[in-house]
């Protein structure tokens, strides 16, 4: 049978016989990048259309279909369209500076896509503090922001931008306490290693309600980090026309948009790997029947699945509720979701020390 | 007390997100409820409820007889000037003099549709209609002249 494993490794294999170490690695970093940019392009289409389609069913309007069957080639014909766009730059901005946000805001995802296992050993980078690198990258992708922002020259985007970084400072907390309560019952930081301690059941079972509680926090925190609504104040198009990127057009606006979705799919799948066992099948304890049954389905599947399912939640979230205001927003995260999340994260160090979970 | 009353807002705050959260998983789950018309396709079967208002027409009887009688309550209630009556005599066969419309000239340009004007006419003369492809290359064409030509006022409309 085929897996992802299989392939990565007759293509390490023939790599290494063809050529010497050295360039073989080379070649690796090269098909490695060019396989992250195609993701890259994939989930942007994919996502793009997702949304709009998503969207359009829960406030009963039909969403695109005019363009290929059922309107699927939609966001193909955008992206055509910001292609030929002109890439306009303000005459009062930081040119260099201005110029330079969209790129990080990918790097920024591209970074953050190297410790994922997308399926049974099928992953860029094996580290050992995979869940600390995802945490210290992700706070990175607030500079891109701030940088676009304050180099627009733009009052709307200045203070989209200012928004977004004290959202993303005090959000980035809850984000990182509900992390780690699934990192205190697995005792580690290695994403495999969390991965293979759900072999016998996810964690959001195992841990049960702190866990739920953690992976609830998790969801509404990881809403606000990506700057989706109801947590859009960085953009919020009805008082800021577009916030950060009120300057931007063309592809390097695209690049944001690209951006955004991708920090979307990323943390949809971070909150699937911790929460919803990565790649690992739906086991259930002892059931050895049930389990060779879910074992046959492919574990990237799994993966994607689980992702997918996450990221229509947060697509969910982000067409039924409204926008909450700054104050809103502040209070929501120092009065409510930071509290509770310290209360949570005593609850499962005691049940991780007292083995009260299955 | 002060820890009571803040776990019941958060379970009130939850149970109302979960409530939104139902209404658009339910219509995401029934495509039947979708309110979206694909206007150009289905022009033939296009259902326009009984109350819209498209344009003032002057309904005409098969022998090309109106109900105006000329009284200008029309163009006195229509609050931006859209509608003109330009009024003739006619002699009656017993000689006497009688009023009635030349032209009803209608500014199909400067109409809001607020239906005054039909409200306002004693003998149901105008109605709106159904029509809304307004359209057209001159401006000139949306100035209408409402009763037909050479039409006259029907037998007992007074």
């Amino acid at each position: 049978m085929w897996s992802f494993n299989n392939i990565a490794d007759s293509i390490h294999k023939w790599l290494n016989l063809t050529f010497n170490p050295t360039l073989a690695t080379i070649i690796e970093m090269v098909i490695v990048g060019v396989c992250v940019i195609g993701l890259f392009a994939v989930l942007g289409l994919v996502l793009v259309i997702m949304e709009r389609k998503v969207s359009a069913w829960m406030q009963i309007r039909l969403g695109p279909n005019r363009v290929g069957p059922k309107g699927m080639f939609q966001s193909l014909a955008d992206t055509v369209k910001l292609l030929v766009k002109e890439g306009m730059t303000p005459s009062g901005a930081d040119k260099f500076l201005f110029n330079l946000a969209p790129y990080i805001a990918l790097i920024v995802a591209m970074l953050l896509m190297a410790p994922l296992a997308f399926a049974k050993d099928f992953q860029m980078w094996d580290i050992n503090i995979g869940v600390l690198y995802i945490s210290a990258i992700s706070s990175v992708s607030v500079i891109s922001i701030l940088m676009a922002g304050w180099s627009s020259n733009n009052k709307y985007s200045l203070m989209g931008a200012m928004r977004s970084g004290a959202q993303i400072v005090s959000y980035e907390l809850s984000a990182g306490f509900s992390v780690l309560s699934v990192v205190v019952l697995a005792g580690s930081l290695n994403l495999n290693t969390i991965i293979q301690s759900q072999a016998d059941g996810w964690w959001i079972f195992k841990g049960h309600i702190p866990v739920i509680i953690s992976f609830i926090i998790f969801i509404i925190a990881v809403t606000a980090e990506t700057n989706r609504a109801p947590f859009d104040l960085a953009e919020a198009e009805s008082e800021l026309t577009a916030g950060f990127h009120t300057e931007y057009s063309g592809m390097k606006f695209a690049l944001f948009f690209l951006a955004e979705y991708v920090n979307v799919f990323i943390v949809c799948a971070i909150g699937a790997t911790l929460f919803l066992g990565g790649w690992m099948p739906l086991h259930i304890g002892h059931w050895e029947g049930f389990n060779h049954i879910m074992d046959y389905v492919p574990s990237s599947i799994w993966f994607f699945g689980k992702t997918f399912f996450l990221i229509f939640l947060i697509m969910w979230f982000r067409w039924t509720f409204p926008r909450l205001r700054i104050d809103q927003l502040l209070n929501l995260e120092w009065k409510y979701l930071l509290p509770i999340s310290l209360f949570n994260i005593l609850l499962v160090t005691a049940m991780a020390i007292l083995g009260w979970y299955f | 007390m002060f820890i009571t009353k803040y776990i019941k807002e958060v379970f009130k705050a939850v149970k109302s997100l979960l409530i939104g959260l139902r209404r658009t998983g339910y219509y995401f789950t029934h495509h039947k409820e979708i309110i979206t018309q694909q206007y150009p396709d289905n022009r033939e079967t296009l259902h326009l409820p009984e109350r819209f208002k498209g344009e003032v027409v002057m309904p005409h009887n098969e022998n090309n007889e109106h109900r105006c009688t000329g009284c200008t309550a029309c163009e006195l209630a229509c609050p931006n000037g859209t509608i003109k009556v330009i009024t003739k005599f006619d002699i009656t066969p017993d000689g006497k003099k009688k009023k009635a419309i030349d032209k009803l000239v209608y500014h199909l340009e400067l109409c809001t549709m607020c239906n005054l004007c039909i409200i306002a006419c004693p003998s149901d003369a105008i109605v709106m209609a159904q029509t809304f492809e307004h359209s057209v290359f001159d401006r000139a064409e949306l100035t209408k002249i409402l009763n037909n030509p050479g039409s006259k006022i029907m037998e007992g409309v007074e």
